[in-house]
């Protein structure tokens, strides 16, 4: 069971980070959701075995009951779930603006960078 | 006094939601910003003063002993940087408040620049790495507000890095999290310091590392830097104004926390001093690239982070203190010097060095209060800049660490150079196209009284910090001697 959870958190992992190195802002954002999803399963993980009962009160000392759940994980990756969601929802609010502005999602390159780079190969004295 | 702690994060929390209701007064919401923005600079000099009288300052949330609940902390250290952090965020209030031409800045600035303040301020209190994890959150959620607050074209790109970065960055900090509390079953920081050095060498170094890189991409250390030149001369002067002179500050606040309390070295740390000259020469050299004064200074903020981060590979009482002084220095001064930059933009209409000139002439003050942060920056005597970089040169002569100081001092000497640049291109000579004589009285260019006084205030604390540097001094050591020997922080926290 573990082994598995950990085995998709890395699948998780390896696709959103191969998402967010493309240009196109959508795949950047499913690819940050993705890393996100794989963040939050991972606390969940470190809570120990899967399978086991959340809290069950009082009753936790007597006989025949098992080891419960730790409670912590679960109330902190719930946290990082709603910011993660707020964080992704402002995300493709800017991906829209930024298709209604340029009419196209590439991520676009520094323009200020680029004129210096321009200038010091053209003329090295007109930086200064 | 156990809700004082709470304060600083509750009331712009608080004032955020009023101040959002306020949407359609205007004037009601810059009235209320300023009104709970001088009250958390009250309670947080209380807290200093406080944590200065009485020790470390705790507060458990809800009641629930640490390490089950969540817990406030404040040591000298965050106390510092509280007041610091707090006065900044108000003084820049005032500044954009005072911008003309605010009655189109957006009713969402102020509740945006409230939940930041109280995102900062949670950062500086809290001792739960996870809580962490949340004020970073929150803080970095109103940045992403503020830098595209315009959303013109500029904005929305440079933004869209930003917040790209930053989410990646706090993705790994979530795994962090998760990582530290499988290793130990704890995300209380005082809990944390004790269980974690039990834990196995290999263990620990990543945990170490991964927090680091975490917090290093925030602070904006080499090789994790490349953002912030990009992303921070876009926004509107105010908010560029107040990011860098305290968001990446917060990150550095984290690294000096998590590296001195969770994973604390015997001598100094190789690791940290390459990375710190890295910072140091990249950033000078890409500032002296630049021909944007806005862009110039955010790659002297690149820099500047590398002295901080020398005083902590030092990892001496000396070397720490010199970190905490100088942060504080850097928070002071390139806050002022942002503002001024908007001043020229306001004045001028451009930021660029080509299309400026004869600013000294046609706007003396605004000269003035460039020069006098720009010389502190450089660390020419008797400026604030010269006491923090002595502090930490001195700290590490007295462990013979010869290359990062020939560094520090070689960057020192650039860093003049570029703050030269800007003098001779901006101030001194003629603007592009010589139609306007910098002589002739008609040219004489007028900045906004409030403008002009928020920044003229902060020029002032700065020299306040060269003049009262003795007792500052003190008062860093004192805090740096709690950071290297955590014993009264995890006793205050933990109640044993």
């Amino acid at each position: 069971m573990i082994v598995s959870t950990a085995v998709v958190v890395g699948v998780l992992y390896a696709v959103g980070t191969y998402l967010l190195l493309q240009r196109q802002l959508t795949r950047i954002v499913i690819g940050l959701a993705l890393m996100g999803h794989g963040a939050n399963l991972l606390l969940l993980l470190a809570g120990g075995r899967p399978g086991r009962p959340p809290l069950v009160g009082e009753a936790a000392e007597g006989p025949g009951v098992g080891p419960i759940a730790d409670p912590l994980p679960q109330a902190l990756a719930l946290t990082a779930i709603v910011i993660t969601f707020g964080v992704a929802a402002f995300l493709l609010a800017l991906a829209y603006r930024s298709w209604v502005i340029g009419s196209d999602d590439q991520v676009e390159d520094d323009v200020e960078d680029r004129r210096i780079a321009r200038l010091n190969r053209g003329d090295q004295g007109s930086a200064t | 006094m156990r809700v004082l702690l709470t304060l600083p994060i509750v009331l712009p929390l608080l004032a955020a939601g009023v101040s959002l209701a306020l949407f359609r007064f205007p004037g009601l919401q810059r009235m209320l910003g300023s009104v709970v923005l001088v009250a958390v600079v009250g309670t947080s000099v209380a807290v200093l003063v406080q944590v200065e009288g009485g020790g470390v300052a705790v507060t458990q949330l809800g009641g629930w002993p640490a390490p089950i609940g969540i817990t406030l902390v404040a040591d000298l250290f965050s106390a510092i940087m509280l007041v610091v952090g707090a006065v900044m965020v108000l003084v820049v209030l005032v500044y954009a408040i005072g911008q003309p031409g605010n009655d189109d800045i957006s009713p969402w600035f102020h509740p945006a620049y409230l939940v930041l303040t109280a995102g900062v301020c949670a950062s500086f209190l809290t001792g739960d790495l996870f809580n962490l994890f949340v004020a970073f959150e929150v803080m970095l959620s109103a940045s992403y507000v503020l830098i595209t607050l315009g959303g013109t074209r500029a904005q929305v790109r440079s933004g869209m890095t930003y917040v790209v970065i930053s989410i990646v960055a706090s993705t790994f900090f979530v795994t962090a999290v998760a990582l530290v509390y499988a290793a130990t079953g704890t995300v209380n920081m005082a809990d944390l310091a004790g269980r974690l050095a039990d834990l196995p060498e290999g263990v620990r170094t990543a945990l170490g590392l991964l927090l680091l890189v975490v917090f290093g991409v925030k602070a904006a250390i080499f090789p994790l830097f490349f953002w912030l030149p990009d992303s921070y001369p876009t926004a509107p002067s105010p908010v560029t104004a107040i990011f860098a002179g305290l968001l990446t500050k917060v990150g550095v606040y984290a690294i000096i926390r998590t590296q001195t309390l969770l994973f604390p070295t015997d001598g100094s740390s190789t690791l940290l001093l390459v990375l710190a000259g890295a910072t140091m020469v990249v950033g000078v050299l890409g500032a002296i690239a630049q021909d944007d004064m806005k862009r110039i200074l955010s790659f002297h903020i690149v820099s500047q982070i590398g002295y901080m981060i020398m005083g902590l590979g030092l990892f001496s009482i000396a070397g720490l203190a010199g970190a905490i002084l100088y942060t504080v220095h850097h928070i002071v001064v390139k806050t002022s010097l942002f503002l001024v930059s908007g001043l020229v933009e306001h004045l001028a209409g451009t930021s660029l060095l080509r299309r400026l000139g004869g600013l000294a002439r046609r706007a003396p003050l605004v000269g003035a209060l460039f020069l006098l942060p720009a010389l502190s920056l450089a660390g020419v005597p008797p400026f604030s800049g010269f006491v923090a970089k002595l502090a930490l040169i001195q700290a590490g002569m007295a462990i013979h660490a010869w290359a990062i100081v020939g560094v520090s001092l070689l960057v020192s000497a650039l860093t003049l150079f570029s703050m030269t640049k800007i003098w001779g291109g901006a101030f001194w000579g003629r603007p592009e196209g010589g139609d306007v004589d910098p002589d002739d009285a008609s040219a004489r260019l007028r900045a906004p009284q409030l403008m002009l006084g928020a920044t003229s205030g902060l020029v002032v604390i700065s020299l306040i910090i060269a003049v009262a540097a003795g007792p500052l001094f003190e008062l860093t050591e004192r805090a740096a001697g709690e950071l290297l020997s955590p014993v009264a922080y995890t006793e205050a926290v933990l109640g044993r």
